[in-house]
């Protein structure tokens, strides 16, 4: 009788712990196959002139996406120039505030704002900026990315900020330092490679984003540098390019597709490879 | 006993005489103007995040206002979407965000509550890391890059072994199942969002596994359950608040994912039955419809269901926030 009943539980026992292993198979393959379908189908269509031609006129085959590489670059770039200082300054904030009411609801709506939706940030800069300038613009597609970043730096920030020690922050201020000094000369300095990490993270987030980028840089087929044109980007030309109905655009895309993830990935690892956290072990 | 501590900065002792100490530091250490400008500052820091996140509920509020006055409770509850003629319903995209949405959670959460346990549990260490970074490496693959992959491999994969079987064999019994099989459905848009918020519920999942206690776990072996017992009956029950949290974070990026969904659920704005049939989401509609809206009407109309997005994935996000916080603060006690 208890014979029986064991068995069944050792029976039982496998087949679940089994079906964990399933389980965790099935969310590697979909990774796998992602990969696979972006090298096979991607490798073949990447050429010199991807990166240093304009996009050939539709109908036309050939030509390249040097044009929205620079476009994501800028767009990184003037959004993180926006909204990398505020970030930092609202996660010091955050980290000094430390559990204070005022503290907790700021860090809540950071929280809050980490889960809008990317669309929704797109819709309104469209409200504020693009309306404001009377078109779309590069100017715009930064600050859309740039309210994306804000939230997600400011709290990577204030978490590397709380990791350094109390001792060191009062080691400065035994020595007489004021606080903004301590902050400043002490705190951050301390706390550097964990916030360059999240930085990165964040830019390589930010950058594989369209949906913010549908009404605010919009895209455009030449070159451009102004910030108050419409511009480029990697992520928008990608999604132009994948529900067109030509074979040479759908190569491309897998191309572009292949050079966006390879752009992340290598940002993503050598975030990790800043990162070490010296006060760990304590 | 730590707090108390800590709100003493200066370091003297709570039961000091505060007075007296005061008149020992010199008085420029005291009143810093160079520190209360600081303060001050930092304070002007704190007010950027909920002032910017006031001003854009005010920029969509305002350009909503004029559908919200014009259509009143109407907007959410028709179902006929047709802007050349005027009439502006939201029921087919809020049916199909919901619907992705949670179709996407039922496939999603027990992915990732069995990857949780198998990392945690089961697999030796020299499995667990690869597998914890591939799914990492899921977070941060674009969503762009899913809606190709989308569109070119799953939808062909799902048409041809799930949805023809499936429509063919019991599509007259079960509604779900009904219908030509499109490719571009509301199953393939839950299939591939489900794939995208894995590897958040799953690392939630994983945190609060693993901080349940060792004492727990090593009592209920001692008195001989199998490994699967004690995880069913000691480790989950402990970890299930967070388990819900994450479920709940995973819901708030479903409900507003829009590139990939947008390529693969086929955008048309129907209330279907069948999952095989091809629907719309909100995000979708205002990433495919909002830079050639012409007109006042239709444009206002796209903002608002703009605002009940964001109305409906704030309210969720808020509630996995909260959810979280309580589980890890009972952590932080325990």
């Amino acid at each position: 009788m208890t014979d029986a009943i064991n068995r069944r539980r050792k029976i039982q026992n496998t087949v679940w712990l089994t079906l964990t292993g399933v389980a965790s198979l099935l969310v590697v393959v979909p990774l796998i196959l992602i990969f696979y379908h972006l090298i096979s189908s991607g490798a073949g269509a990447l050429n010199v002139a991807f990166f240093t031609r304009l996009p050939a006129p539709v109908g036309e085959t050939g030509g390249g996406m040097a044009n929205a590489l620079l476009g994501t670059a800028q767009l990184v770039f003037y959004a993180g120039l926006f909204g990398i200082p505020i970030a930092v300054a609202v996660g010091v904030f955050m980290a000094e505030a430390g559990r204070t009411r005022f503290g907790s609801f700021v860090r809540l709506v950071a929280d809050v704002m980490n889960g809008i939706p990317s669309i929704v940030v797109g819709i309104f800069v469209w409200a504020w900026v693009v309306v404001a300038m009377g078109g779309f613009s590069l100017l715009a597609g930064a600050i859309a990315l740039a309210v994306m970043l804000i939230p997600m730096v400011a709290r990577t920030t204030e978490e590397m900020v709380r990791l350094v020690p109390k001792e060191l922050r009062e080691g400065g201020q035994a020595l007489g330092f004021t606080r903004w000094r301590t902050t400043l000369g002490i705190v951050l300095p301390a706390a550097k490679s964990g916030i360059l990490t999240g930085v990165l993270v964040a830019l390589a987030r930010i950058a594989g984003e369209t949906a913010p980028l549908l009404f605010t840089a919009f895209g455009n087929p030449f070159w451009e540098w102004r910030l108050n044109e419409p511009v480029a980007s990697l992520p928008l030309l990608i999604y132009q390019y994948a529900i067109s109905p030509y074979d040479d655009w759908h190569r491309q895309a897998w191309a572009a597709s292949l050079v966006l993830i390879g752009l992340v990935l290598v940002v993503n690892v050598l975030a990790r490879s800043i990162f070490k956290n010296p006060y760990r072990s304590r | 006993m730590a707090s108390r501590a800590e709100t003493t900065p200066g370091g003297a002792p709570p039961a000091a005489p505060k007075k007296s100490l005061r008149a020992l530091v010199p008085s420029r250490a005291r009143g810093n103007l160079a520190d209360q400008v600081y303060g001050t500052l930092l304070q002007g820091c704190g007010l950027i995040l909920p002032l910017l996140f006031g001003f854009m509920i005010l920029q969509i509020g305002r350009e909503a206002w004029f559908a919200v006055s014009t259509f009143g409770g109407g907007f959410v509850t028709s179902s006929s979407w047709n802007p050349v003629s005027g009439e502006f319903g939201a029921l087919p995209f809020i049916y199909g965000t919901i619907v992705s949405s949670f179709l996407a959670l039922a496939i999603a959460v027990p992915l990732s509550v069995g990857l949780a346990i198998f990392l945690t549990e089961l697999a030796p260490l020299w499995l667990a890391r690869p597998i914890a970074f591939a799914t990492e490496l899921l977070a941060a693959i674009p969503s762009v890059v899913y809606g190709l992959w989308g569109i070119f491999v799953l939808v062909p994969f799902l048409r041809s072994t799930i949805q023809e079987p499936l429509s063919e064999a019991l599509g007259g019994v079960i509604p779900f199942f009904a219908g030509p099989a499109y490719g571009f459905s509301i199953l393939s848009g839950a299939v591939i969002i489900s794939i995208m918020i894995v590897p958040f519920i799953s690392a939630v999942a994983r945190e609060v596994l693993e901080a349940v206690p060792r004492d727990q776990r090593e009592a209920a072996l001692a008195l001989g359950a199998t490994r699967w017992e004690m995880t069913w009956h000691v480790a989950l029950p402990y970890a299930l608040p967070g388990i819900i949290g994450g479920s709940i974070l995973g819901l708030g990026r479903a409900l507003g994912e829009t590139m990939a969904v947008t390529m693969v659920i086929g955008n048309r704005p129907d209330i279907p039955v069948s999952l095989f049939a091809p629907g719309y989401t909100m995000a979708s509609v205002l990433a495919n419809e909002f830079a050639e809206a012409t007109g006042d009407l239709y444009l206002s109309a796209l903002m608002e269901i703009a605002l009940i997005l964001f109305g409906i994935t704030l309210v969720v996000n808020v509630l996995a926030q909260l959810l979280v916080w309580r589980v890890s603060k009972r952590g932080g006690q325990a």
